[in-house]
């Protein structure tokens, strides 16, 4: 299958909640400057597998993994990799805003602060604008800068989030199911921003609802009870679906 | 069928819900009439001439001398209001880094096996009964610190803030661990996506998103150290000099009031004098309280925003 460069690959990837199986066998290329879609139904695995690509699954106790996840050719669940480098990498958006309680300048500037190098105030500044541009959001709060994050709608906290993550600038982000707790008009413009980003980031993102996919999408995985039943373009998945089960998941006969 | 409920109905339910009105009354009642004995009694120093023989307002805060029983008495409270604080500080100082340090290695470090086993034991430390502790600080610790630190005086202020200091403790681990755990784990998750080192995201992300309750928790403790008196009695020495040397013997207002009320002559300026003293302690508490409450609506609005 062509699909352009792959920097991200995943390879016989199994993972493990204790004893149960969450994920089985999981193999996809995911092409860079393009957005990837995981679809599936509730409790499939699609967060998980998401999780799995920046190593934010070891947080939980008790998770083992098989197999590998590569990035540029490099296995991230080696021994001696660097977590902290990886997720500077590998950014990430989740389902529900979650802003620190802080300003809205120290939230996007957080991630550079952590980092090795902090630049001079006037840099951060720099960087602090450049994403929140980004992000679409920069209109928005451009005179609130130090206003606490919490105080904005849902919409603009999930942007802020976004804006956070492309501070460091990352090379991937994963998004999971983003624009699921917000109201439509917040959605529309949350997925007109993930149209203009993947012009610079190759995005994954995880969403359980059809026509986003459908619409924000270049290839589309499409996953059931933690197996991968088909991967490819989206648009052959949503016209000429190879499988009978992704033809019943995409035209609403379960799920 | 009809709507209208029958006569018995909710009778058990609005029984509960009476007396624990009732309880609740009775503590307020409670706290008012204490409030208003002190108050009483302190009273005769602004309004009872014969009183004012022996004692007014003006005199305790003239010289620095607590003498109140010689034949010229001085009620000086400098002394006293001194040792309150350094005291006080000093117990700060320790217990503050210790108990929070505490709270934040067991909410975002330990593994669940040990932070079962530091939680009990911190909290045991709080049922240690003040007298014990005291009694602990005044026989052992006192003459360790001593020989360590080559101190004039076994017993100082040091001395007495370090035990008052394990007194407090616990209350403030108590309370500052359940405010880091209430932070939402979406927080830690954010902070690590981004790429933030475990310490760092305890330290950066979730230490100030905590900061309302653990600096109520902080001040809980302050409270505690100002009001807390067997530890003092027994650790500090109880000799009430007008010094800013923490090395010194030191008295504090608490141990004040529990080493001399007893064989006060009753209805003295001496008596109220005393008096006096817990109206000041029970005024500092409360304004402590004030502080505590202000400081967290103030720290919630600038964190998590104005909107409610
Ligand atoms: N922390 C966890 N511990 C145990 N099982 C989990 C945990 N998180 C998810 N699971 C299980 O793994 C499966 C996949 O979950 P998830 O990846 O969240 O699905 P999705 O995002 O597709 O709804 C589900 O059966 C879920 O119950
Ligand atoms: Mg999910």
């Amino acid at each position: 299958m062509q699909t352009g460069i792959n920097r991200l690959e995943i390879k016989d990837f199994n993972l493990y909640y204790h004893r149960t199986k969450a994920l089985e066998d999981i193999s996809m290329m995911i092409p860079e400057k393009k957005v990837t879609a995981i679809i599936g139904p509730s409790g499939c695995g699609k967060s998980t597998l998401l999780r799995s690509i920046n190593r934010m699954n070891e947080m939980i106790d008790g998770v083992t993994v098989e197999g590998q996840v590569l990035l540029d050719g490099e296995d991230i669940y080696q021994q001696d990799i660097d977590v902290v480098e990886l997720r500077r990498k590998v950014g990430m958006v989740f389902q529900r805003p979650n802003p620190f309680p802080k300003s809205i300048f120290e939230n996007v500037a957080f991630g550079v602060r952590m980092g090795d190098n902090v630049p001079a105030k006037q840099k951060l500044e720099e960087v602090v604008e450049r994403s929140l541009k980004e992000a679409a959001i920069w209109d928005e709060v451009k005179d609130r800068l130090h206003r606490s994050a919490m105080e904005l709608s849902g919409g603009q906290q999930q942007r802020i989030c976004i804006a956070r993550a492309l501070a460091v600038e990352p090379e991937v982000i994963l998004m999971d199911e983003p624009a699921s707790a917000l109201d439509p008009i917040a959605t529309a413009k949350i997925e007109e921003l993930i149209f203009r980003l993947k012009e610079k980031y190759t995005i994954v993102i995880v969403t359980h609802n059809m026509q986003q996919a459908a619409r924000v999408s270049d290839f589309t995985a499409f996953l059931m009870l933690g197996k991968l039943v088909e991967f490819g373009p989206t648009e052959k998945m949503m016209t000429n679906p190879g499988s009978k089960l992704t033809e019943d998941y995409i035209t609403g006969r379960f799920g | 069928m009809s709507l209208k409920k029958t006569r018995f109905k909710y009778l058990g339910e609005s029984l509960i819900e009476g007396n624990i009105k009732i309880t609740a009354i009775l503590a307020i009642i409670a706290v008012f009439l204490i409030f208003f004995f002190i108050l009483r009694e302190s009273l005769p120093i602004f309004f009872n001439g014969e009183v004012q023989q022996e004692i007014t307002f003006g005199k305790f805060f003239q010289g620095i001398q607590w003498q109140p029983v010689s034949d010229h008495p001085r009620f000086s409270l400098w002394p006293i209001i001194m040792g309150s604080l350094k005291v006080t500080m000093i117990a700060l100082v320790f217990a503050v880094p210790v108990a929070i340090g505490a709270a934040l290695y067991s909410s975002e470090f330990a593994g669940r096996r040990l932070k079962e086993f530091i939680k009990p034991v911190v909290e045991l430390l709080a049922g240690i009964p003040s007298v014990v502790l005291g009694f602990f600080a005044l026989i052992i610790m006192a003459s360790f610190l001593k020989n360590i630190f080559g101190w004039t005086y076994r017993l100082n202020a040091v001395n007495a803030g370090i035990a008052l200091g394990f007194a407090i403790i616990p209350a403030i681990y108590s309370l500052a661990e359940d405010a880091l755990n209430a932070v939402p784990k979406s927080f830690r998750e954010a902070a690590l996506g981004l790429g933030a080192t475990p310490w760092q995201t305890a330290v950066k992300v979730v230490l100030p998103a905590a900061l309302p309750g653990v600096s109520a928790a902080v001040l809980f403790g302050m409270g505690r150290a100002v009001g807390e008196t067997m530890v003092v009695l027994m650790a500090a020495g109880n000799a009430p000099l007008f010094s800013l040397n923490p090395l010194e013997s030191t008295r504090t207002m608490t141990a004040t009031i529990a080493a001399e009320l007893g064989e006060v002559v009753f209805g003295s300026g001496h008596y109220h004098a005393l008096f006096f003293i817990g109206l000041t302690l029970f005024t500092v508490t409360f304004v402590i309280n004030l502080i505590s409450w202000a400081l967290f609506d103030g720290l919630m609005s600038k964190l998590y925003g104005a909107k409610k």
